[in-house]
């Protein structure tokens, strides 16, 4: 197949010009804008290089699309890039692979900018669609739902929409041209990562912020990823390219295979066919420590069910992140302190919604001197989490006694026998 | 109390389940692929297709109605988080 796609020689790397499109494949280029200085994404994500929001224009015999925009603020550089490789009245199409502020910011004005062109969007993209045009003067004219299997053509070019729900958002999906081989991945295959000479065998090295991209926005829906991959596995790609960081020409199957190595990576592959429960507790003078004890005895009572027991007084939670993305329940245990459950207990609480925690099984326990809030504070964060929690939280003033360890051993059965009983047996004893 | 049977058919699961429980509510227990977000019929985020037996899922509140009609939601389709089961066979999938 004749891709057109740029070679890769080890010629030194052309570097992104002001106000020029970059091509990237016979008749496709990168109009999209560099953000060097941004260290903080959305808040929460750090990046040590800046990154860039990718938006690219296809133009075939009969139309030509704009596949995604840029954030707004970096709008009047995005539409003198466009404006280097085409007039607003050749725009037929607009292609939103993602509707996050970050590709959707330049939108409004590329519409009116456009009015003729005809917007395509993922058929979960609606709702978002009507909440970003809301605050705006852009009543949009004409625009299409679509859906994996869906197509439209350019002449000499089409469009192929796969629809990649919750990658990472429910809108989310990729848009394929077949006769080059080439994937707009929106953020799939993405990073935060800013190199002026934009192709992955030119730019610096960025494996670490592929990663961290990859840990922090795909991670907690790994199933959809690997759904996901299923749809854009069997393409013939030849190049990727995503909606931020380098454009992946060199190997472009490699970060394909290296999200299903991501997605599929479980530690429970070491227990397979048992539960796990994991215990964490934290404990000032041993009580609630006693009580974890007794609850992994109860719960090792229960055939199929592994229990671990760690002690959050080692400080860094960060391992146990990787132990609760693949256990099938957790218990926390705290001691209250001052009206409140010890901080690493809320390192730890804080810390989950990087991984997909839903549904998992969840209780809470503690020992108190005063008034012992700790235990329905972290019941209440659980269930805030959407975890499963059956159980009221154990809380014991002091010193367990005899029978309160017995509780303690009775909550671990319970919580262990809840986990390798069937959900049918489950709900029909809730009936 | 009468009982209802729901299949998801991304998993191959059925589960029988008390009438009036709402399909988030099993789903999230057998691990099918419906994802939710706020649980409350708001955010759309767990539109499901119900492949058959819709007949035998409440009709939708004036709420979810609504926001199916903003999602441009085809026909047969349910938000998982406010359709309840209430007899005989549902067969659904993440739509």
């Amino acid at each position: 197949m004749k891709t057109g796609i740029m070679n890769t020689s080890p010629a030194p790397a052309a570097r992104i010009q002001p106000g020029q499109a970059v091509e990237i494949a016979a008749g496709v280029h990168w109009v999209g804008v560099l953000d060097p200085a941004l260290r903080s994404f959305d808040i929460v994500l750090s990046t040590a290089n800046g990154t860039t929001y990718n938006s690219y224009v296809v133009r075939g015999d009969k139309g030509v699309a704009v596949i995604d925009t840029v954030k707004e603020a970096f709008a009047p550089e995005f539409f003198k890039r466009l404006e280097s490789i085409c007039s607003y009245d050749e725009i037929t199409t607009i292609v939103i692979n993602h509707l996050e502020p970050d590709h959707s910011g330049a939108l409004p004005e590329l519409m009116k900018r456009a009015p003729q062109a005809h917007v395509y969007l993922s058929s979960r993209a609606p709702m978002m669609f009507k909440a970003l045009l809301k605050s705006t003067d852009v009543t949009p004219s004409a625009f299409t739902l679509v859906k994996t299997g869906s197509s439209l053509d350019l002449g000499g070019r089409s469009l192929a929409f796969y629809q990649t729900p919750f990658l990472h958002w429910p809108d989310t999906q990729c848009t394929f041209v077949p006769e080059l081989g080439v994937l707009f991945s929106g953020d799939v295959f993405g990073c935060h990562f800013c190199d002026d000479r934009l192709f992955n065998d030119k730019v610096g090295d960025f494996r670490f912020s592929f990663e961290y991209y990859y840990a922090h926005i795909m991670r907690p829906f790994r199933q959809h990823v690997l759904t996901g991959l299923e749809l854009l596995e069997p393409l013939a790609l030849q190049l990727i390219a995503p909606a931020h960081g380098p454009v992946l020409r060199q190997n472009p199957r490699h970060y394909v295979q290296r999200y299903r190595e991501l997605a599929e990576g479980r530690l429970d592959d070491q227990v397979l066919g048992e539960k796990t429960l994991l215990i964490f507790y934290i404990s000032a003078y041993g009580a609630t420590r006693r009580m974890a004890e007794a609850i992994a005895t109860g719960a090792e009572d229960e055939a199929g069910v592994r229990v671990s027991l760690y002690d959050l007084e080692v400080g860094d939670v960060s391992p146990f992140i990787d132990l609760i993305e693949t256990a099938d329940g957790i218990a926390i245990g705290s001691p209250t302190i001052n009206g409140d459950a010890a901080k690493p207990v809320w390192d730890l609480l804080s810390s989950l919604h990087a991984v997909h925690i839903r549904g998992k099984l969840g209780a809470t326990f503690g020992s108190f001197g005063w008034s012992g809030e700790a235990v329905t504070l972290m019941e209440d964060r659980l269930k805030g989490l959407r975890l499963h929690v059956p159980f009221p939280g154990l809380r014991l003033k002091l010193v367990p006694t005899e029978e309160e360890l017995a509780q303690c051993r009775d909550l671990g059965r319970k919580l262990a026998r809840h986990l390798t009983t069937p959900p049918d047996e489950l709900f029909a004893e809730a009936a | 109390m009468p009982k209802a049977k729901v299949t998801f058919a991304d998993i191959g699961v059925t589960i029988t389940v008390p009438a009036g429980t709402r399909l988030i509510e099993v789903s999230e227990r057998v691990g099918a692929a419906i994802t939710y977000g706020c649980r409350e019929g708001e955010c759309g985020t767990c539109l499901t297709q119900v492949v058959s037996g819709s007949e035998n899922l409440a009709e939708p509140s004036v709420l979810e109605d609504q926001v199916l009609k903003d999602m441009f939601a085809p026909r047969h389709h349910r938000l998982a988080c406010q359709a309840q089961v209430l007899s005989g066979e549902v067969v659904v999938k993440p739509a």
